[in-house]
């Protein structure tokens, strides 16, 4: 680079809603900042995500710093166009000073604090917040390779709608919300689909006549810290519940699907000499995840009763256990024309390869405490549990960006 | 704090972990079993010997298992069917399993009983209908647990234990076998 670098204090890298809170923050706090931003405000719900998507929370529960949702429909559940809006929205509320197609193509340590490097220039700054999402790339297993290339491959970050795919079988990987609902498009536009089922996350949409959220929210569930959850790798590796955001509210669990007519094999552990082999552990994942979801249950019980709420909702109710399947296939001839796709429906990781400081664990995952990565002055926003179990969704972010910030302003204030 | 004494060591295991997070390559254990032909379908199998923690280990003492066929199978009989050594593998991974997450959690043992029905169509290795397959069909586990706990807390530590078993995973899940002449 020729020439002096644009200076400021802090650099927000992505102008989603987690780089957008920080720069909410950091404005209060009159901190100099830009938003870089590779595409435009909102990018991945423009572009990454397919048609029928809707978010998992309710419209009520969209709340972001100093927005809330004022719309005729607080029950319902947007569309990746509505949360691209609402994003858009909170960009000119806040008035971030977002700078779109600008790519951050490196950071680095310089002079105490960091140049980031992009597609515009370079930029020397003090700080940095990496609010560049949690699902960058999707995370497809190794044997993908072994695929016969007959079958088609698809991930959810290309998948559009049934119609991209071709007509015959098509075997989704994963259960989380994703598989669980491109399963259930996929089967009504008349394939038949077989599900691979790993261990997942199993919850009703209402229970006692309130949105499962509204029970995550209120019990404090969602409000559990990352300090004081015991096993904290592993509730930042849990998928994303089952659930999908109809306007009926219904539930889309493994017993929905199979009563559709979707196919449940275990989990797909390996190809060889070109058939699927599957997993004989699947009655064990849906058995534990039946365990979680009445052990959840009684923890919402307890609470409303013991916070008075028992009035305002419907009476305790169970769930029927998740029907195993009576003949379960163990392994699937992918040279057959059985299937003619497959949809990688096994999770998301993020992209750091523009960040050049030491700051990964051996898994190429972010190391950080509560959002404060292990280099001063590095801080991340909007990972899975990053201060609260409720760090990734929507209004999850206002109470880890305040903190964070406020974290940041007291580095900044002492490092002068 | 609660007493229970399930005999499970859990602090070493828990400390174990904790340490093998920043140490994977002292997690590489090898098991190593060496067999011996008798006669007819009757082997002896000896295991001592095995790798861990960076270094050879070794059991107290050696152990030694006579595998043979039973009277229905014309075999004299000299041990148990080496299919059934499965069912050995699993009951036992899976007890232990259960004994160490209830240490864990708190729960005391009194009682632990497994049956384990490994279902075989023998037509498969007789080579009567190549459709069948050589191995179980299915096998079932059933526990009998007595312990201080509800029937769902039960359900849950025969659930965890599934899922940390080394046994259930070989058997659950392909595993790539190389089976070579030296």
């Amino acid at each position: 680079m020729s020439g002096a670098a644009e200076r400021t204090a802090v650099v927000v890298i992505g102008a989603g809603h987690a780089g957008l809170a920080a720069s909410h923050f950091l404005g209060a706090a009159s901190l100099d900042h830009v938003v870089l931003e590779r595409g435009e405000v909102a990018n991945s719900w423009r572009r990454e995500r397919w048609d029928s998507l809707r978010l998992l929370t309710p419209n009520w529960q969209n709340r972001l710093p100093g927005l809330r949702y004022d719309g005729p429909d607080p029950d319902g559940y947007a569309t990746a166009g509505e949360v691209a809006e609402l994003i858009e929205r909170f960009a000119k509320a806040c008035g971030a000073p977002v700078r779109t197609g600008t790519n951050v193509t490196s950071v680095r340590c310089a002079d105490g604090g960091y140049a980031v490097t992009t597609s515009d220039g370079e930029i020397a700054c003090r700080a940095v917040v990496i609010a560049s999402g949690a699902c960058n790339l999707p995370s497809v297993p190794r044997f993908s390779d072994a695929v016969p290339a007959g079958v088609e491959q698809c991930t959810p970050l290309r998948y559009r709608d049934p119609g991209q795919l071709p007509d015959g079988g098509v075997l989704v990987v994963g259960a989380s919300a994703t598989g669980v609902q491109l399963a259930a498009e996929l089967h009504r536009s008349g394939r038949p689909v077989t599900l691979s089922v790993g261990e997942h996350v199993r919850l009703p949409r209402t229970y006692r006549g309130r949105d499962v959220l509204w029970w995550m929210a209120g019990s404090g569930v969602w409000d559990q810290r990352w300090d004081e959850i015991e096993d904290l790798t592993r509730a930042r590796r849990l998928p994303s519940p089952q659930l999908t955001g109809t306007p009926d509210r219904a539930t889309l669990d493994l017993n929905a699907l199979t009563s559709m007519g979707v196919e449940l094999v275990g989990r797909w552990a390996a190809v060889r000499d070109g058939r699927a082999l599957f997993s004989g552990g699947l009655r064990n994942v849906l058995a534990l995840a039946d365990l979680k979801l009445e052990r959840l249950l009684g923890t919402f019980d307890e609470w409303a009763t013991a916070h008075g709420r028992d009035a305002d909702v419907g009476p305790p109710e169970r769930f029927a256990p998740t029907r195993v399947p009576p003949s379960q296939r163990l392994q699937l001839d992918l040279r057959g024309g059985e299937i003619r796709t497959v949809v990688w429906a096994t999770g998301f990781r993020p992209e750091y390869g523009w960040l050049d400081v030491p700051v990964l664990d051996a898994k190429g995952q972010l190391r950080h405490d509560g959002g404060v990565a292990g280099s001063p002055g590095l801080y991340a926003l909007g990972l899975p549990v990053l201060r609260r179990r409720k760090s990734t969704f929507i209004y999850g972010i206002e109470d880890d960006a305040r903190e964070v910030t406020d974290h940041l302003a007291r580095y900044l204030a002492a490092s002068r | 704090m609660t007493t229970v004494t399930n005999g499970v060591n859990v602090q070493a295991l828990l400390d174990a972990r904790e340490v093998l997070k920043g140490a994977p390559e002292a997690a590489q254990f090898t098991w190593r079993a060496s067999s011996t032909w008798r006669n007819g379908v009757h082997s002896t199998t000896r295991i001592q010997n095995y790798f861990g923690l960076g270094q050879e280990q070794s059991h107290k003492a050696e152990t030694v298992f006579d595998a043979d066929h039973p009277e229905t199978f014309a075999a004299p009989d000299n041990g148990i069917t080496p299919i059934e050594f499965l069912l050995v593998g699993l009951a036992s991974c899976l007890t232990a399993g259960v004994a160490s997450v209830a240490q864990n959690r708190g729960i005391q043992l009194r009682s632990v009983e497994a049956t384990v029905e490994g279902h075989h169509d023998i037509r498969g290795i007789l080579g009567v209908d190549s459709d069948v397959r050589n191995g179980f069909n299915d096998v079932k586990v059933t526990f009998t647990i007595d312990a201080d706990a509800s029937k769902q807390e039960i359900e849950a530590l025969v659930a965890q234990s599934q899922k940390r078993s080394a046994v259930f995973d070989a058997l659950t899940n392909p595993t790539d076998v190389t089976v070579e002449v030296a």
